[in-house]
């Protein structure tokens, strides 16, 4: 009701130089507007030029396949007229083409690559493409027996199979590698066998890794955060610096802390031997492997579930707990039935901070995870650093982002992404 | 949470479990980094405490790793790397992050979840995927290898932070004051200085120390931005730990562990100061 | 602190001067770090240096992930290397897609004193057209002699023996060199391992008798790992590079001792990228430090074996600890009755395909 006779009075009140108040408040909101617009702005497009658009050109590569179709731009066009799903290899033209491409891509070094590229989908082209580059330019028609000379690959219809299929602007078969697929000889995507999927293995593990260390980071900062928030001001302020403190120290610190601790040679292991409940040669292994990485990985996630729950349990007055007993609930009930319903909040938000940041992480798992402790992060890595297989590099990291993101949404739907709060 | 007077017997039981179980959680966050102090004052290259370190015999401890520290090269320059990237970055990232949170906190924003999502989203990507895209991309503009490139990356993944503690810092500031400044006659800019500066400012500092924490401790960009001339601490002590372990990357920690108590300390003193103005800004 | 201090605002000031600039003649060279650059160093930077004192050798260290940053550099056609230190497959791998020079071996490099052109003098070394190699290394097994009993293991067939020899091993996290030892162990002929190794069963043989060790075995990624691992007693054997085995017996006097059985050659050697800007001072750089002294100058600050036959007979003694560097060489005779060298051709093609079985093996 007020709202109508506010408008309808706005329509009528006129400001001092004749425009409609309506039409200028309006105006002045826009001005507002825009000029909160353009505060964020130099931000928004700092982190634009910096940050999104690398990640977005390097996610591409996870479907780009440019190269096969630029080195052999001859032979690529022939090759869609020939029928692959027969028997027969393809005829005299498409490898004549062959040849001029080879020996154009060993004039300017560039059959390498491609070959390497092929590689992924089939071992074998890396070679076969170094050979045939090597000897294509002395070659003489009739160049499909000549090339066959070379190498018997060629005379294989597999090969031509993949040739084929590989030679398009763009491939799945990133995607298909990361997520344990592959072609069968006919060229129909099958799953791996159990024994050779390795990456949908290591997300699982991944996950489940994620899951526990954040249960675990949850039944220990339960606890401490309820301890923190029931304290008087001065004690619990004391107690949080012990929080605190590894939050704001350096995550390499911690994990080198972490390794002179659990290593055989470590801390744990000398003073259970020198207590006697270990032998010398009975030294636990509770480093590079799952433990390690658990362990460490707790310890340095554990206050990004303390602050949140602390601070949410903060505001949860002492007197509904004593409402609770003081109608006959046993304290027990009382906390899970009235206090715990309170925390959910908390509970959520730093569950959801902990996963996310758990199932990228890197840098641990690299230095206490040993074989079975490393996580989809290091895989990644390894792509790029060592097998420079970086179209499989995108795509494993594409899902993993695409995971995350998943989470991200989750947890503004939970706490609201401008409720971030940190220390 | 004191024990009440008529608690009973298995209320007095578990009150002490608990406090025991609290002290027991404590000492799992506090112990890895309280532990690793004396062992860098080790005299011999291991990780554990010698006999004569635990008699306190004075010829188990010793100095050499502190004195390694200072006088390798590769610590050195390492050093100076982190402290010319992190405050340049902090720089930047500070600057860019507080202009935005104002912005943000402005009532009239559009679209400010979405805004704010995008913004703070370098802290939730996984360090991987930013390095991988940062990259293949810095490289191809000429910013790999260089100090520069290094800083915009750590600046790109500090704003999040400066920005989050920031406008939650502005949650509580109260926008009359900004229109009494003007009614009072103060030009924008000197309101800008003269109120919001100094209400804002323990945000801002804060925010700034997050950025330069950030930075200080990021490794896996570093690593792939940047090269051997541009390796920071982090990057020194994480492939010292692949390489071979050895007690002066504790003596680096123990230091580490000083820096950041005293930041710590910095920030408690901000958030003291934070809520004694707060106290006196009405509503 | 203070002096911290100090040197940090230095520092700054430096830094705001120099952010991303360098002096015109810095040459940047990437190679292994630690002990290998220290003797790279001492061998062919620093008397190079004293002849061209106008320029600056600069070490990069970042070694292992060399040839990744050398393509996306090429890619972007944005070089800042002058020279790079690879382990052969790398250097076949840069040569291969163009990202290295092609080296003309006789017009480059210096001949052998006895006039042998520089092509003879390598040999069979030269795996690569881009490739100049400078060291034969082998990856070997060390063990701990106080963990071994009173017979100490002499055949690879011991590594696989975890009755003779119980405890933990540590093994290189990928599958070149373990299954070739996994084949020979099994009973495989050497000459027929790579026949074996390109059929599937051949693989699954492989991976079935690393199975048997599977639970004993600590993965390590980095040269430096099996020495530390062996030296803290936290594995009885381990492969690793025969140079840094050298190092944690001789220097740090750790109770260890080579086996040598079926050790794998290795080269390691320069590879000069594609347009780099200085490219005549390095080529001249490279004249001289692949020279036949130079090479085996190297020797003396670490055991690996010059990659050019005529550098063998000067290899003389080490600068520090003085002792005799010939039987220390993976190439003297005691050593190399049974040696394998790494088959770059079969693992080109087969490493990526064979990486992920194995991965997926270790997985499980």
């Amino acid at each position: 009701m007020s709202t109508t006779v506010e408008s309808i009075a706005a329509e009528q009140m006129v400001t001092a130089d004749g425009i409609p108040l309506k039409v200028s408040l309006a105006r002045a909101r826009r001005r507002a507007r825009n000029r909160a617009l353009l505060l964020v702005a130099p931000l928004f497009l700092f982190i634009f030029v910096t940050f999104f658009i690398p990640i977005f050109s390097m996610l591409f590569r996870s479907v780009e396949n440019e190269l096969v179709g630029e080195t052999l731009h001859r032979t690529v066009p022939l090759l869609q007229n020939w029928d692959e799903s027969g028997d027969a290899i393809p005829g005299e033209e498409v490898f004549a083409a062959l040849v001029q491409d080879f020996a154009e891509a060993q004039e300017t070094k560039t059959a390498g690559r491609p070959g390497r590229r092929l590689n992924y989908e089939k071992p074998g082209f890396s070679s076969l493409f170094r050979k045939t580059a090597r000897k294509a330019e002395k070659l003489e028609p009739p160049y499909k027996e000549a090339m066959i000379k070379i190498s018997k690959d060629w005379g294989d219809i597999e090969y031509w199979r993949v040739l084929k299929r590989e030679s398009g602007k763009y491939t799945k078969a990133y995607y298909l590698s990361a997520l344990d697929f592959s072609y069968d000889p006919e060229g129909n995507i099958v799953k791996n066998p159990g024994e050779e999927s390795i990456y949908i293995k290591l997300f699982w593990r991944t996950l489940w890794m994620s899951m526990l260390i954040t249960v675990l980071c949850l039944v220990l900062a339960y606890p401490i955060s309820y301890l923190l928030s029931t304290l008087p001001a001065r004690s619990s302020n004391l107690l949080l610096i012990l929080v605190l403190l590894p939050f704001w120290t350096s995550l390499l610190v911690r994990t080198s802390a972490w390794i002179a601790i659990l290593q055989q040679e470590g801390v744990i292991n000398d003073f259970l031997v020198f207590l006697g409940f270990l032998t010398d040669d009975g030294r636990l292994a509770m480093i590079h492997n799952q433990v390690g990485t658990i362990v460490a990985m707790v310890h340095v996630l554990l206050p990004f579930m303390v602050l949140p729950l602390y601070s949410v349990m903060k505001t949860i007055p002492p007197s509904y707990l004593r409402a609770a007993r003081s109608l006959g609930a046993n304290p027990f009930t009382a906390f899970v039935r009235v206090y715990m319903p309170n925390t959910v909040a908390g509970i959520g938000a730093g569950g959801i901070l902990v996963f996310i940041i758990a199932i990228g992480y890197y840098i641990t798992p690299a230095l206490v995870g040993g074989q079975s402790g490393t996580l989809i992060s290091n895989l990644i890595a390894y792509h790029l650093e060592a097998s420079l297989n970086w179209g499989l590099a995108a795509a494993l990291g594409a899902i993993l982002l695409g995971g995350v993101l998943v989470l991200y949404l989750l947890y503004d739907k939970v706490v609201g992404i401008d409720n971030m709060k940190l220390g | 949470m004191a024990l009440p007077a008529h608690a009973g017997k298995i209320e007095t039981i578990w009150y002490y479990t608990f406090r025991v179980l609290c002290g027991i959680i404590f000492f799992f966050l506090i112990a890895p980094i309280v532990i690793i102090i004396p062992l860098s004052f080790n005299s011999v290259p291991f990780f554990t405490f010698t006999s004569e370190m635990l008699s306190l015999d004075p010829a188990g401890y010793s100095l050499k790793w502190y004195q390694d520290f200072f006088t390798d090269l590769n610590w050195q320059g390492a050093v100076q790397n982190s402290f010319i990237i992190a405050i340049f970055s902090t720089l930047i990232s500070t600057t860019l992050g507080t202009i935005a949170a104002l912005g943000l906190s402005r009532s009239e924003m559009p679209a400010k979840t979405v805004v704010m999502g995008i913004l703070i989203s370098p802290m939730i990507v996984p360090l991987i995927i930013s390095a991988a895209g940062m990259f293949f991309f810095y490289t191809n503009i000429g910013l790999a290898s260089t100090h520069l490139g290094v800083i915009l990356a750590h600046a790109a993944l500090a704003t999040p932070f400066v920005v989050i503690v920031v406008t939650a810092t502005l949650v509580g500031f109260d926008q009359s004051l900004i229109r009494a400044a003007a009614t009072l006659g103060a030009s924008p800019v000197v309101t800008f200085f003269k109120v919001t500066v100094p209400l804002i400012l323990p945000g801002v500092i804060s925010g700034a120390l997050f950025a330069f924490v950030t930075s200080f401790d990021e490794v896996v960009v570093v690593k792939f931005v940047g090269s051997y001339e541009q390796r920071t601490i982090p990057w020194a002590m994480f492939s010292g730990i692949r390489e071979q372990i050895s007690p002066t990357i504790l003596a680096v920690a123990t230091m580490l562990i000083i820096l950041s108590a005293s930041l710590l300390a910095t920030l408690e003193l901000l958030r003291r100061r934070n809520e004694r103005l707060r106290g006196m800004s009405p509503g | 602190m203070n002096k911290l201090f100090t040197q940090t605002l230095l520092a700054m000031a430096v830094a705001t001067a120099a952010v991303g600039t360098a002096a015109a003649k810095d040459l940047v060279f990437v190679s292994w770090g630690g002990a290998y650059t220290a003797s790279q160093q001492k061998a062919y930077h620093e008397p190079w240096m004293a002849m061209n004192p106008d320029i600056k050798i600069v070490n990069d260290d970042s070694g292992g992930g060399a040839l990744a940053k050398l393509r996306a550099m090429q890619e972007a056609g944005n070089l800042t290397w002058d020279l790079i230190d690879m382990t052969a497959s790398d250097a076949i791998i840069a040569c291969d897609e163009g990202l290295a020079m092609e080296i003309d071996h006789d017009t480059m490099l210096a001949p052998a004193p006895d006039g042998t052109p520089a092509s003879k003098d390598f040999g069979d070394m030269i795996v690569s057209p881009c490739y100049i190699p400078q060291i034969v290394y082998s990856t070997t097994f060390g063990y701990r002699t106080d963990l071994v009993g009173d017979t100490p293991p002499t055949s690879i067939n011991d590594v696989f023996d975890l009755e003779k020899y119980p405890g933990k091993r540590s093994l290189e996290k990928r599958p070149i060199n373990n299954f070739e030892w996994a084949l020979l162990a099994d009973g495989v002929a050497p000459d027929q391992i790579y026949e074996v190794l390109g059929t599937d069963e051949g693989v699954e043989r492989a991976l079935a008798k690393l199975d048997t060790i599977k639970d004993q075995v600590v993965w390590w990624e980095k040269g430096a790992q099996t020495p530390q691992l062996l030296a803290d007693g936290e594995v009885v054997m381990g492969s690793t590079y025969n140079g840094r085995l050298f190092s944690v017996i001789e220097e740090e006097k750790q109770p260890i001792a080579m086996l040598w059985d079926w050790q794998v050659f290795d080269l390691d050697g320069w590879v000069v990228p594609v347009g780099g800007k200085n490219e005549a001072d390095v080529l001249e750089y490279l004249r001289f430090a692949t020279d036949t002294q130079r090479l085996a100058d190297q020797a003396k600050f670490i055991s690996y074996g010059p990659a050019r036959a005529s550098s063998a007979p000067m290899v003389g003694k080490h600068a520090v600890l003085g002792i005799d560097m010939g039987p220390h060489m993976p190439t003297a005779p005691d050593n190399a009755k049974n040696t394998l060298l790494y088959n770059y051709e079969f693992w080109a093609d087969n490493l990526d395909d064979m990486n992920e079985k194995f991965q997926a093996w270790l997985a499980q």
